[in-house]
């Protein structure tokens, strides 16, 4: 077992136990956090592979974000009013049912994603930046200026859509489900990366031209990483809105990107268990020193700072050394 | 002669007022090693890059293997058996020496949209990317990562990588560049047997080497095709006495 296999083993320990503790304690709040913790990080996993193995460094991602969480809350909001989404040519209903409404989430935020990285992803660098920058800003815009579905205020949803067989307004069995998809995107990532696509992607990241010459379109490659990327990321925000019960704009705002891209950078770009990692920290720094300032970014920045600066793996890298990749 | 596997007619290309090619029209036969020399700034690589298809011609055709690629790109050239190396080294540097033949292997089966399935798992390819490991000598490299890779390797596994395509051609730009003279001699060697896989285009400094491999050399300069012959027939001419090996005629 290598170190990183074993930190992330560690990791997956603490993300069992802690909840399991707040439950027998009775702190429903400690496992409404260790939720949000873990969405967050599925959010960071989705970018981590545009990011870390593709080497595209999107600051859209809350449109993907926020498109997850739109889905959610346009189908429940109309389930909750007995209002079809559409009457003709045939019927659109509202569902108040999870799996419809993250596949939902995953086939909107992927068309996105597709749309958007099929322009972007013609330009590098600096330009791909503020391109999906400029994405992002556009739904956010979009979003706001959209009465229907709340406009700047967003939209409330009074109960927690349903799972089949589990009562999802219980936290610690909303949890199971948000740490269950967790995992289970965690190994769809892993075997993607040890994959010929994801061998593929992770060379044109490195020497695009190699790639060409050997007969692969980088550009494909990236697309298809971008969408996948995307359809995560999505699939997250469905989550969250379902944890708060509430979406808004602010789900697809550039700060929110700012943040998912913050999970990555922190607990270590393209390791696979680096967006949880970071993710858990984000939170665990904004419980803890948010108790003590209302600005308490001002420590996270300083912390970003000495990551970036000194352990270019992030915590990961730290914990684990630096070579091992995506164990 | 047998049917060229490669070919240019008339190419011509210019940035502003600079003729970087003039009507070049050069071909590559089956089993032949063909030597394209001239001094630096002659356009050598301004032509590879037209041929390997990273530049667009402004005039002129490419024909690879009786079919014109002049308006396909880098990546279906590829796909119809053109095998390129690089002047620098273009390797995935964090990735193992495996891994990157493994990815023209991967390249060369067409296949490389697999998701789930374990990429050094895919025996064929493995195989191929083996194989080719093995042409090169670096066998006992090959779960070394590249960065850790001596200059001479990295010129073995570039070349390792273009053999995993089991290409109609080779296009080599200065395989010999940065290697000591035991390096260069074993090239050399391993060179002189390839030409029975598949011809070689090879642009080179190394004249030792040239003369020693060529069949043919054509001469580069100011953008233009001055001369183009046996080694003997080269060495010979006075317009390349002139202008390249820089003596009086």
């Amino acid at each position: 077992m290598t170190r990183e296999r074993m930190v992330n083993a560690a990791m997956l320990l603490i993300l069992i136990a802690f909840p399991l503790w707040a439950w027998a304690a009775d702190e429903p709040f400690m496992i409404t956090l260790a939720t949000k913790a873990v969405i967050l990080a599925l959010a960071g996993v989705g970018l981590n592979i545009a990011l870390g193995l593709g080497g595209m460094i999107s600051l859209g991602h809350a449109a993907f974000f926020g498109i997850g969480g739109y889905a959610m809350g346009v189908l429940a909001s109309h389930a909750q009013n007995f209002d079809p989404i559409l009457e003709g040519p045939f019927l659109i209903e509202g569902t108040n049912s999870m799996p419809i409404i993250w596949l939902t989430a995953i086939i909107a935020s992927g068309l996105a994603a597709l749309a958007i990285g099929a322009i972007s992803i013609r330009t590098t660098g600096a330009y791909f930046i503020m391109i999906t920058l400029a994405f992002g800003q556009m739904l956010f815009f979009f979003a706001i200026s959209w009465p229907a579905y709340g406009g700047e205020d967003g939209l409330s949803i009074w109960v927690r859509n349903e799972f089949p067989g589990l009562n999802t307004l219980d936290p610690i069995q909303f949890y199971a489900i948000a740490f269950t998809i967790l995992c289970a995107v965690l190994i769809l990532t892993a075997r993607l990366a040890k994959s010929p696509f994801g061998l593929a992607l992770n060379a044109a990241r490195q020497t695009e031209i190699r790639v060409e010459t050997v007969g692969i379109s980088p550009y494909k490659l990236r697309l298809i990483a971008f969408t996948i990327s995307g359809m995560i990321t999505g699939l997250a925000g469905a989550l969250f809105a379902d944890l708060n019960r509430f979406v808004s704009p602010t789900m697809l705002s550039w700060q929110t990107s700012g943040e998912i891209m913050i999970f990555v950078i922190l607990g270590g770009v393209a390791r696979l268990f680096g967006p949880v990692v970071g993710a858990v920290l984000f939170i665990l720094l904004e419980h803890l020193l948010g108790g003590i300032s209302d600005y308490w970014h001002i420590y996270l920045g300083a912390l970003l700072l000495v990551i970036v600066l000194f352990a270019r793996g992030g915590i990961i890298g730290v914990l684990a050394g630096r070579e091992a990749k995506h164990g | 002669m047998a049917d060229p596997i490669l070919e240019t007619h008339g190419i011509s290309k210019a940035f502003g007022a600079l003729h970087a090619s003039k009507d070049i029209s050069i071909d590559l036969v089956p089993g032949e090693i063909h030597a394209l020399i001239g001094p630096n700034g002659a356009g050598k690589s301004t032509l590879i890059q037209q041929i390997a298809g990273a530049l667009k011609p402004d005039a002129g055709r490419v024909i690879l293997d009786g079919e014109d690629v002049t308006a396909l790109n880098t990546v279906a050239r590829a796909q119809r058996g053109l095998g390129r190396t690089f002047q620098i080294s273009a390797l995935a540097m964090e990735d193992t020496v495996l891994e990157n033949a493994m990815l023209g292997a991967i390249g060369a089966s067409g296949k490389p949209f697999h998701f789930f399935r374990r990429a050094l798992d895919q025996a064929e390819a493995r195989a191929v990317a083996e194989q080719a490991l093995e042409q090169v000598g670096l066998t006992e490299n090959m779960a070394t990562r590249t960065f850790e890779l001596s200059h001479g390797q990295r010129r073995q596994l570039e070349v390792a990588v273009a053999l995993t395509l089991s290409p109609k051609a080779f296009i080599m730009d200065e395989p010999m560049a940065g290697l000591g003279f035991e390096g260069s001699k074993n090239l050399t060697g391993f060179l002189d047997t390839l030409r029975h896989t598949a011809p070689i285009l090879l642009v080179e400094h190394d004249m030792d080497a040239v003369f020693a491999l060529a069949d043919r050399i054509s001469v580069l300069v100011y953008g233009e095709v001055i001369a183009t012959g046996s080694v003997e027939e080269v060495r010979n001419d006075p317009a390349v006495r002139t202008a390249y090996l820089g003596e009086e005629a």
